[in-house]
């Protein structure tokens, strides 16, 4: 069978425009969560979020380096962060100069949850005011979720599987379990994949605001809000940004003497058949989703050493928490299990990418990623490591990646290194 | 240059990120200026705006040049 493994890596978060920024500030405890700065939010129940940060800022991104001028003019942020991502995953990689004929075997695999909502609801209201003659000519591909692969496979010339996830909060991990499958079933020997999102807009957090489903009790503490597990958790705190890997087939990634950082080594999928936003009260879908990660990956509870989880600091943690328990078992005493999500916030459709680096990085360099703001764990968290507060030094040899998204749809990833 | 020319220029360098030196009278949007055809209807929307002309897509099929829009809304605003 043809393996599946890890060549390169990009991110773009509220913690840094690139991989080793990000991940230094992330085990540094750092938060980059704060008041909402990209517009006005009088009105607003929702006062904070993790923003990607401007050019200017100590890690801020500069979309100048890797997406054309034009380009910029014409796309949603989601799609400059993603293009980004994938732009740095491709350097880090060392392909830059690919062939025609590796080109063809070439693709590209990068969704979003929402994708270009900033954009629909300023050309909504430019509709209303101006008229239909004034909408701009490039709306609808500026805004469209495909679009980051279209233009990455434009840029690079990838003539490969071109494709593009929409599953919500899932849609990260499931770009990523599509796209190794992909390889496996030889339509291609490269994939870059991953998932980005770009919706602190007026629309995007009054929407989930209305939801229910982010905090609004702490906009006068930022950095504080996103706190999975915690007792006083309220709501999830939205992020923004994009994470992309490069995939490639084994034997191609060893021909060429690539850098491997892991092994995609188990890919599980599963409905809650439940409710839109809720997930099922009893973990079902989640519990489906890891076992089968773990069978596909020929690995048993005990190889896992590292989870990150779900996480988003809402009340459905601890029916994760719950269903890890079950899957893990007695296993689960021997292992780590941190949200990330405490740091950069919720990332939608980025975050299942972003969190599948993070744990990728977990591996390489033996040390697991903080849950910050967890001073009162909730009930059930008893006797599981949840790295509180601080980063952790620890071998992390394997690792298990969960995404749930709204509609009831769960992605679990298993990572392992590769000897 | 006349105010209308540089205010055509700005724009043109503006929605195409071309360098100014680039956009000459003689410069075609599309085989010297990387444009493509939404370019060009977003450029006739730009310029629509800023001069306060209405430029009808029989017309704007017409200006392929910096020239050609220059013209164009010279003769067409007062």
């Amino acid at each position: 069978m043809r393996r599946v493994v890890v060549t390169g890596l990009g991110l773009v978060t509220p913690l840094g425009a690139d991989v080793e920024t990000t991940w230094a500030n992330l085990i540094a405890g750092k938060s980059g969560i704060g008041a909402i700065t990209r517009f006005d939010t009088t009105g607003q129940k929702c006062l904070i979020a993790g923003e990607v940060k401007p050019a200017d800022h100590e890690y801020g991104f500069d979309p100048n380096k890797r997406v054309d001028h034009k380009v910029q003019r014409q796309v949603d942020p989601f799609i400059i962060y993603g293009i980004d991502a994938a732009g740095q995953a491709i350097e880090d990689a060392g392909l830059e100069d690919m062939s025609e004929e590796l080109r063809l075997r070439a693709g590209c695999s990068i969704g979003s949850g929402i994708g270009g909502l900033p954009g629909i609801e300023l050309e909504s209201v430019n509709l209303h005011e101006r008229g239909p003659g004034r909408v701009s000519p490039h709306f609808v591909h500026g805004r469209l979720i495909n679009l980051i692969s279209g233009q990455v496979s434009i840029k690079y010339g990838l003539m490969g599987p071109n494709h593009a996830v929409v599953t919500a909060c899932s849609t990260g991990a499931h770009s990523i379990g599509d796209a190794a499958r992909m390889i496996r079933d030889d339509d291609a020997d490269i994939m870059l994949a991953g998932g980005a999102e770009g919706t602190i807009n007026p629309l995007g957090v009054a929407g989930f605001a209305q939801a229910r489903a982010l905090n609004c009790s702490m906009n006068d503490r930022p950095t504080e809000a996103s706190r999975p597990y915690d007792k006083d958790r309220d709501g999830f705190v939205m992020g923004e940004g994009a994470g992309v890997v490069v995939l490639e087939e084994y034997e191609h990634a060893k021909a060429r003497g690539a850098k491997i950082y892991a092994e995609v080594v188990g890919y599980g999928l599963s409905g809650d058949a439940y409710h839109v936003t809720a997930p099922h009260p009893e973990g079902k879908g989640a519990e489906n989703s890891m076992r089968m990660a773990l069978r596909k990956a020929g690995m048993g509870p005990g190889d896992i050493d590292y989870v990150n989880a779900h996480g988003t600091s809402t009340m459905a943690d601890t029916i994760e928490l719950a269903a890890v328990k079950r899957v893990l078992g007695d296993d689960l005493a021997g292992a780590s299990m941190s949200s990330t999500k405490s740091a950069i916030g919720h990332l939608l459709g980025g975050a299942g990418a972003v969190e599948s680096i993070f744990c990728i990085l977990a591996m390489r360099d033996g040390v697991v990623p903080p849950t910050l703001n967890l001073h009162n764990p909730d009930e059930g968290t008893e006797g599981v490591d949840l790295v509180p507060l601080v980063a952790r030094k620890r071998e992390v040899r394997a690792v298990l990646n969960n995404s749930f998204g709204f509609g009831g749809t769960n992605a679990s990833l298993v990572m392992k290194k590769v000897d | 240059m006349s105010d209308i020319a540089d205010r055509v220029k700005k724009i043109v360098v503006e929605n195409l990120g071309v360098e100014e030196e680039k956009v000459t009278p003689d410069a075609s949007f599309i085989d010297d200026l990387g444009a493509d055809s939404l370019d060009i209807v977003e450029l006739v929307m730009a310029f629509e705006e800023e001069f306060g002309v209405e430029i009808p897509d029989d017309a704007a099929e017409k200006i392929n040049t910096v020239g050609d829009a220059i013209k164009y809304i010279e003769e067409h605003t007062d």
